[in-house]
């Protein structure tokens, strides 16, 4: 019984949420590591092109509340999402057909593209704040829990509760939607198969005719969709506000980083370890100690091994010893 | 261009003329308040509350000699120093005879050590309330009319006692206001012989909180007390321990008192409590309406504290007799307490006669002004219960 209990309380307060927050980084590093595989610059916009793709989305989900279309006890945002995932490819098309396009033609270095994409950044960032402002926005509706602490409880006896939200069972199921669709189209389509060979050399595939331009349009429409499921799945999970997507881009590119850029698979274990990490390292084991250890080893103090307030530099300790033992990332990604 | 030119050089023609032949003396108060950064919200209705002191006092013309008050505003930035400092030194070289400023802790301590110190002027801030202000070195030159956070402290750790909670964990937002405010809680909570599981500061504006409610939740308590903002990280907090079981009631401080939190959260933060400042004076109301009759918002925060600080100067410099900081500086603690007749918002040109006539007077004021110790308001807080959805006033401390 007390196993239980210290396996429920570890699952309430650690496995579950960084389960959660950990497939929502792994989609936002997808979208980075995509762009850096097949277009091979670190795209700084990323985050806010989640912010912008939420947006459009919380937008569509206030038009289809306001007529009375829900979704059950799933949230609107799905039913809303197909709308703003389309809204979002057609401005980042736009994007690159008017900003990095006239870079590629250029053959820019790669650096020149960050420094690019980083000003592309700070337009959205002003774009969303003008349209949605930059305060935090609510648009979760449905049902909140799957399973609540207290009936868990009651339903179990345990002293523990486990609480499940909707949209932590919502983002596992979608992520792992999304990823296997992206990986079958990558492994098995033709057009996922000339993505491939553009991103592993460029020459050789112009040479065997692939189209470039096509390529790049197909990469941008893939990463638009990521982008904006992942936003949406974590402004569901918690809330949205601008900033706050802008600040997401640290962990992604730390989880994309540590996966190995460039590397799809990677990509999605560096998620995974990023949200782990930052949860498990700063967790107090006292409760779980208590549980599982015999009275005499109780430990007295809260038997924490960081203070939370170190949360981020947990991310970036295990950034700065991957890119110092194996720079190339645990999945082998392309050097950075 | 030519007209307008025109238009201002009458306008200055007129005002001068008015000015000659009204008021024999004119007093000037800088207004120092953060107009920008991130109390830019606050800040209006602050300095709308001096002027409306000072415009009241003028108008009844009995201040030394029917002196003109002039109100002189400048800017804060609430977290800029190098900024404060600046537009401190630009007052005194205007001539301001008192300072009403500055709004954050930070810059107030900035101006008080290199402002007012130096040149002996006098500073009455309206709304800082770091501890570290009550032990800071200041001549006698500074006062307050809000209450510092140790005194909030004292009275969580009174609230917490009367509801018989024995351990709280603890949690602020990462800035000197919620650092300044946890010690403060924590210290006179454990005082009153309570426990205190776990002290952790969260950072603001970010969306995951998981970490930090985990380690809340491991480490346990009776209710999990969050000093930190509503909007922000606080609201975040919440959310996390109540989404996970974690905590049923949060101790809320001032920062966390507001319409929003009840709306966001919702029905589960019923039976959640809290305190801010405010008194159940009747100079509260009268305030508010004055206010509402001149076209701002009277209980927007600190308004009424900078209404009271415009107030405390003249009335000081009236005892006196003089618009010099030497001499009416060490008036400031006698016009604001007892003995003497009450004085509310409204009654200012009253005071000033009984002051005139050597009369003594205690000033109330829109918040029941009552200094303290090294010049600071005792501070009367409202005891706040989240009560189907909305905060009530439950009590006042």
């Amino acid at each position: 019984m007390d196993f239980l209990n210290a396996f429920v309380a570890l699952s309430n307060f650690v496995l579950v949420p960084g389960i959660a927050y950990g497939s929502q980084l792994a989609l936002g590093a997808l979208g980075v590591t995509l762009i850096y595989g097949i277009l091979r610059f670190s795209n700084f916009a990323h985050g806010d092109t989640m912010a912008f793709g939420t947006m459009v989305t919380i937008l569509f989900t206030w038009w289809f509340q306001s007529m009375g279309i829900s979704a059950g006890p799933l949230p609107t945002a799905l039913l809303a999402l197909p709308f703003g995932i389309a809204i979002t490819m057609a401005l980042v098309v736009g994007t690159d057909r008017a900003v990095f396009r006239f870079y590629r033609q250029q053959k820019a270095k790669p650096v020149v593209f960050v420094m690019v994409s980083l000003g592309v950044m700070f337009m959205m960032n002003g774009l969303v704040r003008f349209i949605i402002g930059p305060g935090d926005q609510r648009f979760s509706d449905g049902e909140r829990f799957i399973i609540k602490a207290r009936t868990f409880k009651q339903m179990t006896g345990l002293d523990e509760g486990l609480a499940i939200k909707t949209s932590q069972g919502i983002t596992l199921v979608t992520a792992i939607i999304v990823v296997a669709l992206l990986f079958w189209f990558l492994n098995k389509t033709r057009t996922g198969k000339s993505m491939r060979a553009y991103s592993d050399n460029e020459d050789l595939a112009l040479l065997s005719g692939i189209n470039p331009e096509r390529v790049v349009m197909i990469t941008w429409l893939i990463v638009a969709a990521l982008a904006t499921i992942a936003g949406t799945l974590y402004g569901l999970d918690k809330s949205f506000k601008p900033f706050t997507y802008f600040q997401l881009l640290l962990p992604i590119f730390a989880a994309a980083i540590v996966g190995g850029l460039g590397n799809p698979l990677g990509a999605i274990a560096g998620g995974f370890v990023i949200a782990m990490s930052e949860v498990m390292i700063t967790y107090a084991w006292k409760k779980v100690a208590g549980y599982v250890l015999p009275e005499s080893l109780e430990p007295d103090g809260l038997a924490q091994l960081l203070s939370t307030d170190y949360k981020f530099a947990v991310s970036f300790a295990i950034l700065v010893i991957v890119l110092l033992f194996k720079p190339t990332g645990i999945f082998k990604g392309k050097a950075v | 261009m030519k007209k307008l030119l025109t238009a201002s050089a009458a306008i200055a023609l007129s005002a001068g003329t008015a000015f000659a032949d009204g008021h024999a003396k004119e007093v000037k108060l800088g207004v120092l308040l953060g107009f920008t950064g991130p109390i830019e919200s606050l800040a209006p209705a602050m300095g709308a509350g001096a002027e409306l002191a000072m415009a009241e006092v003028t108008d009844s013309g009995k201040l030394l000699d029917a002196a003109k008050v002039t109100p002189m505003r400048a800017d804060t930035g609430c977290i800029d120093n190098g900024l404060a400092t600046a537009n401190g030194e630009k007052l005194l070289a205007d001539g301001a005879h008192g300072i009403i400023g500055g709004d954050c802790s930070g810059v107030t301590g900035a101006i008080l050590q290199n402002v007012a110190i130096p040149n002996g002027m006098v500073l009455i801030s309206p709304s800082a309330t770091s501890p570290g202000l009550s032990t800071m070195e200041d001549n006698g030159l500074f006062f307050r009319t809000a209450p510092s956070d140790a005194r909030e402290g004292q009275v969580m750790a009174a609230i917490l006692q009367d509801r018989d909670i024995d351990s709280i964990a603890l949690t602020y937002t990462n800035n000197d206001y919620g650092k300044g405010l946890a010690d403060a809680i924590q210290s006179s909570f454990e005082e009153v012989g309570g426990e205190v599981t776990i002290v952790t500061a969260h950072e603001d504006g970010k969306g995951d909180y998981s970490a930090e409610v985990a380690a809340l939740a491991s480490a346990g308590g009776d209710i999990l007390v969050v000093a930190g903002y509503l909007d922000q990280g606080g609201l975040g907090i919440i959310q996390g321990a109540l989404d996970t079981g974690a905590f049923d009631t949060f101790g809320l401080p001032g920062g966390m008192i507001g319409d929003s939190l009840p709306t966001n959260v919702g029905s589960d933060l019923d039976g959640s409590f809290g305190q801010i400042a405010g008194s159940d004076s009747e100079g509260a109301e009268i305030y508010a309406k004055m206010a509402s009759d001149a076209g701002f918002d009277g209980t927007s925060a600190y308004s009424a504290e900078s209404y009271d600080a415009a107030a405390l100067f003249m009335l000081a410099m009236q005892a006196a007799g003089s618009v010099d900081p030497a001499e009416y500086g060490a008036k400031v603690m006698e016009v604001a307490n007892a003995p003497g007749e009450k004085i509310n918002p409204g009654d200012l040109g009253k005071a000033l006669e009984i002051l005139a006539n050597g009369g003594d007077i205690d000033y109330e004021g829109a918040t029941g002004v009552e200094l303290i110790g090294p010049g600071e308001s005792a501070g009367s807080y409202r005891e706040i219960e989240v009560q189907d959805g909305k905060n009530v006033t439950v009590k006042f401390r």
